[in-house]
């Protein structure tokens, strides 16, 4: 197969070019040749393809695609003896996912330029956890954190233990009087050993695990684990349950975007802000609780369908929730939008540059508040979005202001969403039988799921035994590939913004960890 | 602004508000807690909060403890920057091996008397996630732990019901503490 740039080539075309695996839905997975994983990996080089996730199996490695026609896929290679090029030597936002791949499965990701441990810190006890045949511990080693050099440079170490009510992880900064050189993160302090878990797990306590990945998404990844185990095993939840699914996305999109952008306020020392922020907050909080019985609405959804019905009464809590936001809402957006004080911080802070949100495929608001214009309720697209009017908000300035008034167009969306579901929410049953008997006699069954959370875009991806186990599971957090983009983004600003800027990327330390 | 900050002035305040069971229920407790926390500690107690390996679901718990529905500071509960500060350190997650020592660190920062909540039920145990080759297993394993507050994650109002219960236990407590 010979391509040449000018005519570069679909995705489908090197999907085709392998041996396709049977039973991967919704997209297609093939195990391809070293000579057309180089070249899906030019594309991701050459800035035409994103790479949606990267992740390891014992002598595998696999890597999930979007081409620029927005079609997906997953090609996989073998590496005997863990043996396989490096994607990060040419695509650096897989630098992290491979050391990962590393660290869990023994991959020796050839020409790799970090081979520094990420997630194994050296405190396990094993080695390589998740390989054919652990080993015995590496020795542990101090971390040695990159250098910077100049007169006067001086470093700060912050972490694991953080000061406010945060998740633990490590920041080293490199700073010239006040103005940060050098940020860079050490993380992993939080890494529960999620996917080793899941393997060999029933579905039901999969899916409880995959519910605790990032607390803050709970509905997200429990959706996206249902949505991959449906697509696996070939089964279509109820209408209602697609819909009522739908309804605790929003109102999960609703509750962090209301608290955060409180919270980006309070970094500036703008308690007002934070303070009603928090009360809407609460507001959406009790009436999810009140609506399907849960604050943070976990364990609701689950393959097959959801587990909590919505009575008459939540729904009117809903509406009513939807009635007080939209009355108080915009004035909080007015007093944001008017304090010359609060701008002063927010605008022109934390700017990441549309080259390197488009490179690093950024999810969320901290992609689309950089250029990047995607959104995976519109395109891949999932049930029942496709019924629902909602605009993708999008700017171009990449600035602490621009992820604030991402995310307030999006609570505006989100509460348009919210009533359309409500006026067209279907009747009939919340939840079918998933049964995974039927399909156990022709082999494995795989399938996967993109999912849109309020951060960015979630994968999932997993394997069904035919014991009907969960073989193996991959969970991808959006914050993947905004950490090293936070790196970016504070170059240049003083210390002090740095809780500005971390709070406005707002990345999960539990979902990148696992 | 000065409209929101008016409006803040006339409206009344957010707990006594809404007539609600649960509403009437954070009343009571908070009222109870202003008692007991006045009465063993002068007003004051400093938390710590500490993520050992959490999903982040409990942190969040924690940060509506802040808002003006329970405004936890109104009792002169206060949650602080450093283990030096602190009172009470509580305790989030499963612990991670690779928090372990960070823990430890933490703990052994805080001066005496101290008291450790472990918040949650992965902090009793490590819930789902005990057995795993990253985690450690219930808070207790690490540091002693003076009261486990139970939910995945326990609502706000549980985290109040805790603390009360914590200050209750710490009666006799204070001459003789641990560590």
């Amino acid at each position: 197969m010979r391509m040449t740039r000018k005519n570069p080539p679909a995705l489908a075309d090197l999907i085709n070019a392998g041996r396709l695996v049977e039973h991967h839905a919704p997209w297609r997975r093939a195990v391809v040749a070293p000579k057309v994983w180089n070249l899906a990996v030019e594309q991701l080089a050459d800035g035409r393809w994103s790479l949606l996730g990267l992740w390891g199996e014992p002598d595998k490695v696999h890597m999930a695609l979007l081409d620029e026609a927005l079609d997906i896929g997953v090609i996989s290679l073998d590496c005997r003896g863990g043996r396989c090029p490096s994607v990060g030597q040419y695509h650096p936002p897989a630098l992290r996912l491979e050391r990962a791949a590393a660290d869990l499965f023994g991959l020796a990701p050839q020409g790799l330029p970090d081979t520094r441990r990420w997630l194994d810190h050296g405190q396990w006890g094993i080695s390589h956890p998740l390989a054919a045949r652990p080993s015995v511990p590496a020795a542990a080693t101090s971390y040695r954190f990159l250098a910077a050099e100049g007169d006067g440079l001086h470093q700060i170490a912050v972490g694991p233990v953080h000061a406010g009510i945060i998740e633990p992880g490590h920041f080293r900064f490199t700073a010239g009087g006040e103005t940060v050189v050098r940020l860079e993160e050490r993380l992993g302090y939080v890494h529960k050993g999620i996917e080793g878990l899941m393997a060999g797990a029933a579905i039901d306590r999969a899916a409880k695990l995959a519910g605790r990945t990032s607390g803050d998404s709970t509905v997200a990844y429990s959706l996206a684990f249902a949505r991959a185990v449906e697509a696996a095993l070939g089964i279509t939840p109820p209408p209602r349950a697609v819909w009522l699914r739908a309804l605790m996305a929003e109102l999960e999109r609703l509750a962090n975007h209301l608290g955060d952008i409180g919270a980006i306020c309070n970094d500036a020392a703008f308690a007002i802000m934070h303070a009603h922020c928090g009360v809407l907050r609460e507001r959406v909080l009790r009436a999810a609780d009140a609506a399907f019985g849960h604050r943070l609405m976990r364990d609701r959804i689950a393959p097959g369908g959801v587990t909590s019905d919505l009575g008459g009464a939540g729904a009117s809590t809903i509406r009513s929730l939807v009635a007080e936001i939209r009355q108080r809402f915009p004035h909080l957006v007015e007093l944001y939008d008017n304090t010359a004080s609060l701008q002063d911080r927010t605008v022109a802070t934390g700017w990441l540059k549309v080259e390197l949100a488009r490179q690093y495929a950024a999810g969320g608001y901290v992609g689309r508040a950089s250029g990047r214009d995607f959104d995976a309720r519109r395109a891949p697209g999932y049930a029942p979005y496709d019924e629902l009017a909602f605009d993708v908000p999008v700017l171009r300035e990449g600035d602490v202001n621009a992820r604030v008034w991402i995310r307030v167009r999006e609570v505006e969306q989100s509460l348009s969403l919210v009533e359309q579901i409500l006026a067209r929410l279907p009747a009939g049953p919340i939840h079918i039988e998933i049964s995974t008997g039927a399909n156990a006699a022709d082999g494995p069954r795989e399938g996967m799921a993109l999912v849109e959370g309020f951060r960015g875009d979630i994968l999932v991806w997993l394997r069904i035994g035919a014991d009907g186990a969960i073989e193996r599971c991959h969970l991808r957090d959006p914050s993947w590939f905004h950490w090293p983009l936070l790196e970016a983004a504070i170059e240049g600003n003083i210390v002090a913004d740095f809780p500005l800027c971390n709070k406005s990327f707002n990345c999960s330390y539990s979902g990148h960890d696992l | 602004m000065r409209k929101l900050l008016f409006e803040s002035l006339i409206r009344p305040p957010l707990t006594e508000r809404a007539p609600q069971v649960s509403d009437a229920a954070i009343d009571e407790l908070t009222r109870a807690l202003d008692g007991v926390a006045r009465q063993r500690l002068g007003r004051s107690l400093s938390i710590r909060a500490v993520d050992a390996g959490s999903c982040n679901g409990c942190e969040l718990e924690m940060h509506a403890l802040n808002n003006a529905f329970y405004d936890i500071e109104r009792f002169g509960f206060r949650f602080v920057a450093s283990p030096r500060h602190a009172d009470v350190l509580m305790v989030t997650g499963p612990v991670t091996k690779n928090m372990r020592e960070a823990l430890k660190r933490t703990w052994e920062a805080t001066p005496n008397p101290k008291w450790v909540v472990a918040l949650g039920g992965c902090a009793k145990d490590g819930g789902c996630f005990a057995g795993s080759y990253a985690v450690v297993g219930g808070v207790s394993d690490v540091v002693p732990v003076d009261l486990h507050i139970p939910g995945c994650p326990p609502p706000p109002i549980e985290i109040l019901k805790g603390l009360i219960a914590l200050l209750d236990g710490a009666n006799g407590k204070v001459g003789a503490p641990k560590g």
